[in-house]
């Protein structure tokens, strides 16, 4: 294959890939008038002005409802994905360092849980928390986002290839505890898989749709996902409410690129690991 | 291993100098509390759904004449019996097979091509190119979906012109159009996962083959093709896996076109079922469907590594 070749595939695929983001990006700085007549692939004139119009009715709608979505969305996915990524290495970390009766059936089990369809799991968790009355509350979305099962399959790879048996021993020679010895020696050498492990999870749980659309039902709990769904099940009764969607849509996007193109250097070489075995 | 953890830890601090453990279950304090806490979620919000979709499952609806009170008794296998006659079932599980066998082979093929192609000495600006085919990525799923409902309309897309004639979202078209929406957000994630272990193969076994002789399409398929087959399997299963699951983005597009039914996919099917509600019947299904997405992939990484290992 010619070079020639090789750069025009990545080139056609480069529009393939970036002109549906520009496009909404373009819509986004269309009114509800000139969306339609004017050219939807290009500015107009007005497009900053409308741009910044658009966005401050975004936030202002519905008492600002759109704002509160995304700060629910970026709760659930950062504090659950933290705290189910520090679970998640606890416990690869465990099962990759130390021998112990069952090992190899405990982790048989939480790999089965990566096979298992999330959505299958949204109904009955529904009955099981509707049992306890917590559907329609916060804890409805945050409790199940924590566990990642596939969180602890990378974090024992990576233990297992990134944590020397002979520091973990050095550090029990220097009169280190267990406890400390993971949390000040091998969560450093691991760090590079546990952001992979962070960012997948943040990405799982930012763009979960089935859990949230299953257990709420008060619009002030919505992720941003479920509540632009909403949002754009209603265009046809309320017009306005298209340009808010698609601006909204653009907004919703921001935080997952800026995550991803800040944690480029780490996600990059752990992204890898779940390929080797 | 809750019980291990209510006990205090049965071994003395280690002496300096020993460094091989004297008991199998020297530290098993510590070992509790690291697996425990994630044992602990895993078994809440995993175990006890899969039981309870079963033990549910199992159960069917009785009333005492036409206006009774409903009450749960058991029914044994009575709504596998219903999953098993309901034709929309079939219908749907078709609609994802025809998806899935049509869909993951194009994207795989895509990601293993674009990874090849990043990993050879063809191509410039390697960075800006790994960045835009990932950035779709990014999007969760049901705005993707939105954005191309847009994309696909007749009267608002820009692209009008084409997609007024072409109708993307008719019966026939609507699950390509579908497919086209999942292909575009997971090929660049894909394509990395591929290019990673690429990365990952060690420079001299290319060496070698160019002293031989050998041109890089030689090298692509020859060597690096069949040394990243761990990570294209592990693609596959997870595309597979996600295949069946498909309902986000039918589920949006059922907001721009009246061709999506409730029951598109089995997904679907089991979400129209319980907000019926019928519990019991979306529980059998529910059952079914994982069950089928294990035997799936199970069967799927068996195969490959047989023949990893002929």
């Amino acid at each position: 294959m010619s070079r020639t070749a090789a750069m025009v595939i990545m080139g056609a695929f480069t529009l393939y890939f970036l002109v549906p983001i520009f496009w909404l990006l373009v819509s986004s700085t269309k009114t509800l008038d000139n969306f339609n007549s004017s050219a939807a692939l290009w500015f107009s004139p007005t497009s900053a002005q409308d741009f910044v119009g658009n966005v401050g009715r975004l936030f202002t709608y519905n008492d600002g409802i759109f704002p509160r979505w995304m700060l629910n969305s970026i709760v659930y996915a950062t504090v659950a994905g933290a705290l189910g990524t520090i679970l998640s290495a606890m416990c690869g970390y465990a099962l990759a360092k130390y021998r112990f009766w069952g090992r190899e059936a405990l982790f048989n089990i939480f790999l089965g849980g990566v096979l298992v369809p999330a959505t299958a799991l949204a109904l009955p968790l529904f009955l099981i928390f509707s049992k306890v009355e917590l559907t329609d509350t916060f804890w409805a979305v945050f409790l199940p986002s924590i566990v990642s099962p596939f969180g602890v399959y990378l974090s024992r790879i990576y233990a297992a290839s990134s944590v020397p048996d002979e520091i973990v021993e050095a550090a029990r020679i220097d009169g280190s505890s267990e406890l400390r010895t993971f949390f000040t020696v091998a969560i450093r050498l691991m760090s590079p898989a546990l952001v992979t492990v962070f960012l997948f999870q943040f990405v799982a749980i930012w763009n979960n749709f089935f859990l949230p659309l299953v257990m709420l039902r008060s619009q002030e709990l919505f992720p941003v996902t479920l509540g632009l769904y909403t949002w754009n099940s209603n265009v046809s009764q309320y017009p306005e409410l298209r340009t808010l969607v698609l601006v909204g849509a653009l907004v919703s996007i921001v935080p997952l690129l800026v995550a991803f193109l800040s944690l480029q250097r780490f996600w990059r070489s752990g992204l890898g690991s779940g390929g080797l075995k | 291993m809750t019980q291990t953890a209510a006990e205090p830890a049965v071994v003395a601090p280690p002496s300096p100098r020993s460094t091989r453990p004297r008991k199998p279950f020297r530290y098993r304090k510590a070992i509790a509390i690291f697996i425990v806490p994630f044992a602990a979620l895993f078994a809440a919000f995993y175990l006890t759904p899969i039981l309870y979709a079963v033990f549910q499952s199992l159960q069917k609806v009785e009333r005492e004449g036409t206006f009774g009170a409903p009450t749960q008794v058991f029914g044994g296998l009575s709504q596998y019996a219903l999953v098993f006659q309901n034709t929309e079932f079939w219908s749907s599980i078709g609609r994802v097979l025809l998806f899935g066998i049509v869909q993951v082979p194009v994207m795989l093929l895509l990601a293993l091509l674009f990874a090849l192609l990043l990993d050879s000495p063809l191509l410039r600006g390697k960075r800006f190119f790994r960045l835009a085919f990932f950035a779709p990525y990014a999007v969760p799923g049901v705005i993707a979906a939105i954005m191309w409902g847009y994309l696909y309309s007749p009267s608002l897309s820009p692209f009008s012109a084409v997609t007024s004639r072409a109708g993307l979202l008719d019966g026939g078209t609507v699950l390509w159009a579908v497919a086209n929406v999942v292909t575009w957000v997971f090929v660049g994630y894909n394509m990395l996962i591929i290019y990673s272990s690429l990365l990952a193969i060690p420079t001299e076994i290319y060496e070698a083959a160019r002293l031989d002789g050998a041109s890089q399409w030689r090298i692509a398929v020859a060597i690096k093709i069949p040394l990243v087959v761990p990570a294209i399997v592990l693609t596959a299963v997870f595309s597979v896996i996600g295949t069946l699951q498909l309902l986000t983005e039918p589920l949006v597009f059922r907001q721009f076109t009246s061709t999506i039914s409730s029951t598109f996919t089995p997904n679907m099917l089991v979400y129209s079922t319980s907000s019926v509600p019928n519990f019991n019947l979306a529980a059998a299904f529910s059952v079914v469907l994982a069950v089928a997405t294990f035997i799936l992939s199970i069967g799927f990484l068996r195969l490959t590594q047989r023949k990893a290992d002929q």
